[in-house]
């Protein structure tokens, strides 16, 4: 058994829209390292999870911390700051920006220096540019993007953009990585290989990873442990094997 | 120095077709080739790309649409001659005084912008138009009923007439409502304006390719994905407005300086002003710096080309601003462009063309 330093705890959390729970009293801890699965149905809200998680919505009720810090009600960028970076269901690129520059985007809060030196174009600003792109193409090379980091990000192939939209993220320097169905979308052999970059990126940057998916069989190649939503409440949760074969679960996907 | 020449290349190349166009035009000049009409066209005209140049951080580098950038002018404007009138005895070296005067009309400018940005940037939608519009048709009619004076007991204000300033009699009148400001120092001329765009090009390129600008871009083209990744995006969006601001302040320096006497009417600071210089960057190619130079230079000189055609004047003019537009956005025409200058220039001989030219700033 591995060290079980908790990085992300999460009591209670319930946020209503109107008279609809979207989610309501949901509670998890994800350890150190680990690749953890958020799945359910279409509209069991696990997307509302993730932007309750990511500050876009401030939660009604309950308590978010990031390696035992309460980030509660905290802005999107402070908690991207205190290290939960994101992609998104439909990808968000900056589709005019290259390649290059979207990573270095992500970058930004890393690696830092004043207006004065990038309009006087003071040493400063050389030196630590220069840095920038060595990080952010180290950063691309890891997701075999390197050979297109000159192109506009709106000009890569649809499974190149998921993996840009990851290298972004992981740019931040995350504690914890969400990923909001990096599988959208993809082909199974498209699928087969962000799976595999995904492992990858967990050993090598010992990432902890939260992962929503929608499709089952997927889930249960990769993560350990999973909690099912419904409607915004937990349904099941535990190791993988275990949760599939829950019978509520099972109704849950395929009814009665 | 070649790796610096490389990586700024697009911008050298900028810089480099102002100072030939400015050493062509001095030419001419000297031989005498040009009608004096066009010359005093001259000084306008750089005030004109520098609000162009400065529109386009707005318009094309945070996305956002501003209908007021000729209010930034005239605030620019009136305080840069309010400072040189006032001063005109006592700082008695020109260029020091102009030079003062260029600073205050930036940051007087650059804080009006900063002050009306902050509220309205925090929206998402078209409220910084609507904003914009109306304070440039504010700070004109304002201008136009403010009387300043001053004597021995110091600063006298007014929105009446300019008795009610109560003067004394070796009193003097430094703005006077509707008149608006008399006898500004004629410090602009041709060369100034050169400079004045030399420097705005280089703040403006050099913040786009920055850290600064790749965040001001990124908010552009997303807002959700630019604060995923912890970028403030009040911060940038206020940093790119007020400088945008700022430089057009600088623009109302030079023209207020070329001019006798300075007013506020609709003509020079009014909502047609504005569109004018929206008009310029529209159709240089939104982004596109270089291209917000060359339209502003066209859409200046041509009516003025087409004088002598009366009543064909409009006519052509209408017929260039359709052609500008196709040549600056039909994806054929902008690959054709692509290739042609770096055929042109040798500058780079393998085939990246496509690749090398990024964010828009070329």
């Amino acid at each position: 058994m591995a060290a079980t330093n908790p990085v992300l705890e999460v009591t209670n959390l319930s946020i209503s829209f109107g008279g609809l729970r979207a989610v309501d009293d949901f509670s998890v801890t994800i350890n150190e390292g680990e690749l953890y699965g958020l799945i359910g149905p279409n509209g069991a809200g696990k997307t509302t999870a993730f932007n309750l998680l990511t500050g876009v919505y401030k939660p009604n009720e309950g308590i978010i911390r990031l390696c035992g810090e309460d980030i509660t009600g905290r802005s999107t960028i402070d908690i991207n700051k205190a290290g939960i970076a994101r992609t998104f269901q439909n990808i968000r690129l900056f589709k005019d920006l290259s390649v290059l520059d979207n990573v270095k985007a992500g970058l930004h809060n890393i690696y830092t220096y004043s207006t004065m030196s990038s309009i006087l174009r003071l040493p400063k600003y050389y030196k630590v540019e220069k840095e920038m792109t060595a990080k952010a193409m180290e950063l691309l090379k890891v997701f075999d993007l390197d050979s297109s980091a000159s192109l506009k990000a709106s000009q890569l192939p649809y499974g190149k953009q998921r993996k840009l939209e990851i290298a972004r993220a992981l740019a931040t320097n995350p504690k914890l990585l969400l990923l909001d169905e990096p599988a959208a979308g993809m082909n199974p052999n498209e699928t087969k290989e962000l799976m595999d970059t995904i492992s990858f990126i967990r050993k090598e940057f010992k990432m902890t990873i939260l992962l929503i998916e929608h499709d089952m069989k997927l889930v249960s190649g990769i993560c350990e442990r999973l909690t099912v939503l419904n409607f915004g409440r937990i349904l099941a949760e535990g190791s993988t094997s275990e949760v599939l074969n829950n019978p509520d679960v099972i109704t849950a996907y395929l009814g009665e | 120095m070649k790796d610096f020449i490389n990586k700024n290349k697009d911008n050298l190349i900028t810089y480099g077709i102002v100072i030939i166009a400015y050493i062509v035009l001095e030419l001419l000049m000297s031989l005498g080739l040009i009608s004096s009409l066009m010359t005093g066209l001259l000084v306008p005209l750089c005030a004109y790309i520098i609000l162009a140049v400065s529109l386009n951080i707005t318009v094309g580098i945070l996305g956002e649409l501003s209908l007021g950038h000729a209010g930034f002018m005239c605030v620019g404007a009136f305080t840069s001659a309010f400072f040189s009138k006032c001063t005109v005895n006592v700082i008695t070296v020109e260029w020091i005084r102009f030079t003062i005067a260029i600073l205050i009309g930036f940051l007087c400018a650059g804080v009006i912008g900063f002050l009306i940005g902050m509220p309205v940037l925090r929206l998402k939608g078209d409220y910084l138009a609507i904003v914009t519009l109306a304070f440039g048709e504010i700070i004109k009619n304002v201008m136009n009923v403010l009387y300043i004076g001053r004597d021995s007991k110091g600063f006298h204000f007014s929105t009446k007439d300019a008795v009610a300033l109560g003067l004394e009699e070796s009193g003097e009148i430094i703005v006077n409502g509707a008149q608006g400001i008399t006898g500004t120092p004629k410090s602009s001329n041709f060369t100034v304006g050169v400079v004045l765009i030399l420097i705005t090009l280089f703040i403006v390129l050099n913040l786009i390719k920055s850290r600064d600008g790749r965040a001001v871009m990124a908010i552009r083209d997303n807002v959700i994905a630019a604060e995923s990744v912890g970028i403030n995006i009040t911060k940038y969006k206020l940093l790119a407005f007020s400088i945008s601001a700022a430089l057009a302040g600088v623009a109302g320096v030079l023209y207020s300086h070329n001019l006798s006497s300075l007013m506020a009417t609709p003509k020079n600071f009014g909502y047609n002003m504005s569109i004018m210089i929206l008009v310029f960057v529209v159709l240089g190619g939104i982004g596109n710096i270089r291209g917000s130079i060359i339209s502003a230079v066209i859409l200046t000189l041509l009516p003025e080309l087409l004088r002598g055609l009366s009543n064909l004047r409009m006519l052509i003019y209408a017929i260039v601003l359709i052609a500008m537009m196709l040549f600056s956005w039909s994806p054929k025409a902008k690959d054709f462009r692509d290739k042609t200058v770096a055929t042109l220039l040798f500058w780079k001989k393998d085939n990246t063309v496509k690749g090398g030219s990024d964010n828009g700033s070329n």
